[in-house]
């Protein structure tokens, strides 16, 4: 199976990183979770109802919608926020955060759950400075136009029905869906990025330079 | 087409497919409230909320469409359509995004209905959500109120979108493939904003640019009218909206992870789908009513008769609850605004008598206020203040007001005067009573300090006794810099 894999870009300034990776994390995630499984006798299971919030951006023209579920909400606050710190606190820079859903393939001891990746979203950021406030009050409306543009892409591929995990049976739950929430279900996902200096090189790659450099000597 | 399709298939798609344009309904409305949606979620499925997503129904939206619905399914030829427009207190409308839900000869004959069918649709109304919030028109709902509201229209057959103006553009939400034809939601929504009144103010700045078209006569004005974004209280309908066909539907929300063949679905107890609407009383967001606050002032601070003109023009650019009111009375003519008795209430503390005028002898903006022949500059309170309370008579003023039945001009050798009674205030238990205290501090001495006698002190004596002061404090100097250690 190959794993879709779909590229978003953004440009936002400093303080907008929060709020413009949480819209469009939330807006895959309300498509990618559904409401909490409850298995019953005879192979059947019935789901619980996923509830919606709206959002208000406080430095961005723009709301979303995203799954009533505060637990969720934490998760995906928190990996936002390590990577806005990693990024760095007001300067220009770029750097990628990615939400990957996978699938786990239990595999005999001694080897660990492999993890097969069936879709990647990648957000690309480039954080840019602005000098004056007319610029920001600019920047917050064009920002807000550009994450509607997303939002309209992420839903353009989501309704392509591609390929979606097979529900699982009751043993094999955990293998396709976080059932750690107490609300709703996500499918299992995970989120990770990489930082690109402002030389445009990231460390994996600079990483990967000096070993073959070191290798051709 | 259907051939294909077992009996129980063909009902339950039947079944989805009606409250999928129900619960599509409900959600492009609810984005136009104009006010922030949150439901809750549910590890439990209740059996009532259809396609797992808690999307509340209000009752009048639910009638709406089933009305327009008036039994039909959307098919193929059949679009259902929500229109949403935008209406000025002027009462200038602009039709702003038309919702779509039609459907296609393009069948997907091997999709399990009762599985995948139900979840995509699921899916699609997930789009829908987040695609409510990007248009345009949701950040023109969320600012309405006294300027303008948001209309909504629910038709049946045709789309038609020659009311959205050029250059409209359009967003497809998703799509879903049936047995009978693949489902597409879809979304056209203007990008011109601009419109003129036809009604000119003179002093009015336009709202949104210039009308060019919008008083074109409905094509569908036997097809419904528009209706407010509007939810009344969960009591005012309860009794009104009878679901009788509806009450015994169950929506699915059992499963079988069974391979086809064995697909069973256990259907739940019977519930009664009205008792879905439990919508939070708390939602105000009455977006027909301009002007959330309540009630016709009784005494509408009216302006006079030449100037009522240039103020509609403000009030419809303001966000004045009170001022807005003054649209709801346009149409009262010019002589019933003479008629109009202005009672002017004379401040606590004004010396002068009270002055009752009729807004026949108003000619000006606040000419109450200005000044008039019989009254002297020097006794003019706002120029010659009072003179401080050991000196002068008690305060003449008082709160004086009158009947709205009388009026006439200069009304001096009427005033009567009343002992001022402070309100809240007992005047019989302190030794000074609040109106003392308003007199006694209305009108202190000045402080000494500031008091210039020329003939005790010369500028010399003030030189001589200045290297005193300097040795006092040179003497006193440990204890300043300890202080200025303190402030930093």
């Amino acid at each position: 199976m190959n794993c879709r894999s779909e590229a978003l870009e953004v440009s936002v300034e400093g303080r907008q990183v929060d709020e413009a990776m949480l819209a469009l994390l939330h807006t895959i995630l309300l498509h990618r979770s559904t409401g909490k499984f409850h298995y019953k006798k005879e192979g059947t299971y019935s789901i619980g109802t996923v509830g919606t919030q709206d959002i208000d951006c406080d430095f961005i023209d723009f709301s979303f919608v995203r799954v009533s579920s505060d637990e969720l909400d934490r998760a995906i606050r928190k990996a936002v926020g390590e990577f806005k710190d990693a990024m760095g606190n007001g300067m220009d820079g770029m750097g990628q955060i990615s939400l990957e859903f996978y699938q786990k393939k239990k595999s005999r001891w001694p080897f660990s759950d492999e993890c097969i990746p069936w879709e990647v979203w990648s957000i690309k950021v480039n954080v840019v400075n602005l000098a004056n406030e007319q610029e920001r009050q600019i920047c917050r409306e064009k920002v807000g136009e550009k994450l509607g543009e997303k939002v309209i892409n992420i839903v353009e591929v989501i309704n392509r029905h591609e390929y979606l995990p097979k529900m699982p049976t009751q043993s094999e739950v955990d293998n396709v869906f976080d059932t750690s929430l107490k609300d709703v279900q996500p499918y299992l996902y995970k989120i990770t990025f990489q930082i690109t200096d402002t030389l445009g090189t990231s460390v994996s790659t600079t990483m990967r330079r000096l070993i073959k450099d070191t290798l051709a000597l | 087409m259907d051939s294909d399709l077992s009996p129980q298939d063909k009902k339950d798609l039947d079944k989805f497919i009606k409250f999928f344009a129900l619960k599509t309904v409900q959600v492009i409305v609810q984005a136009r409230l104009g006010e922030k949606v949150c439901t809750r979620s549910l590890s439990s499925p209740t059996g009532s909320d259809w396609f797992n997503l808690a999307i509340k129904d209000i009752p009048e939206v639910t009638h709406e469409a089933k009305k327009a619905l008036s039994g039909q399914l959307p098919g193929i030829g059949r679009s259902m359509c929500v229109e949403i427009s935008l209406k000025t207190s002027e009462g200038d409308s602009m039709e702003l995004e038309t919702w779509c839900l039609e459907m296609n000869e393009k069948c997907d004959k091997d999709i399990k209905v009762s599985y995948t069918v139900y979840n995509r649709l699921s899916l699609l109304l997930k789009s829908l959500l987040a695609i409510t919030r990007v248009t345009p028109a949701y950040k023109l709902s969320r600012k309405q109120g006294h300027d303008y509201v948001i209309l909504y229209r629910i038709y049946f057959g045709e789309v038609q979108l020659t009311g959205l103006g050029e250059g409209f553009q359009t967003v497809r939400v998703g799509v879903v493939g049936t047995p009978i034809g693949t489902i597409t939601l879809s979304c056209a929504y203007r990008t011109n904003l601009a419109f003129m009144s036809t009604r000119q103010f003179e002093r009015t700045a336009p709202i949104m640019g210039i009308i060019i078209d919008h008083f074109v006569e409905r094509p569908f004005g036997n097809m419904g009218h528009m209706r407010p974004c509007n939810y009344r209280a969960p009591g005012e309908d309860e009794g009104a909206y009878n679901g009788v066909e509806d009450s015994q539907e169950v929506c699915t929300t059992s499963f079988s992870t069974s391979p086809p063949s064995q697909v069973r679905m256990s259907p739940l107890s019977n519930v009664d789908l009205c008792n879905m609407c439990n919508f939070r009383g708390g939602v105000h967001g009455e977006m027909g009513i301009p002007g959330k606050e309540g009630g016709i002032p009784q005494q509408v601070p009216v302006q006079p008769c030449h100037g009522a003109q240039a103020e509609h023009g403000r009030v419809s650019s303001s966000k004045h609850p009170t001022l807005s009111r003054s649209i709801e009375v346009k149409g009262v003519s010019p002589c019933d605004v003479l008629e109009t008795t202005f009672t002017r209430k004379v401040g606590a503390f004004v010396n002068k008598p009270g002055t009752q005028v009729t807004t026949a002898s108003l000619d000006l903006p606040f000419a109450a206020f200005a000044p008039r022949a019989y009254d002297l500059e020097e006794n003019d309170p706002m120029v010659q203040p009072p003179e401080s309370p050991a000196t002068s008579s008690p305060l003449q003023g008082s709160l004086h007001s009158q009947g709205s039945g009388e009026s006439g001009g200069p009304a001096q050798d009427d005033f009567v005067m009343v002992d001022f009674k402070p309100a809240f205030s007992k005047d019989d238990l302190l030794p000074m009573d609040l109106g003392t205290f308003y007199r006694e501090f209305q009108n202190p001495p000045q402080l000494a300090s500031l008091t210039i006698d020329v003939s005790s002190q010369s500028m010399a004596e003030d030189l001589d006794s200045l290297p005193e002061k300097l040795a006092v404090y040179e003497k006193n100097i440990d204890e300043f810099d300890a202080f200025v250690d303190t402030l930093q």
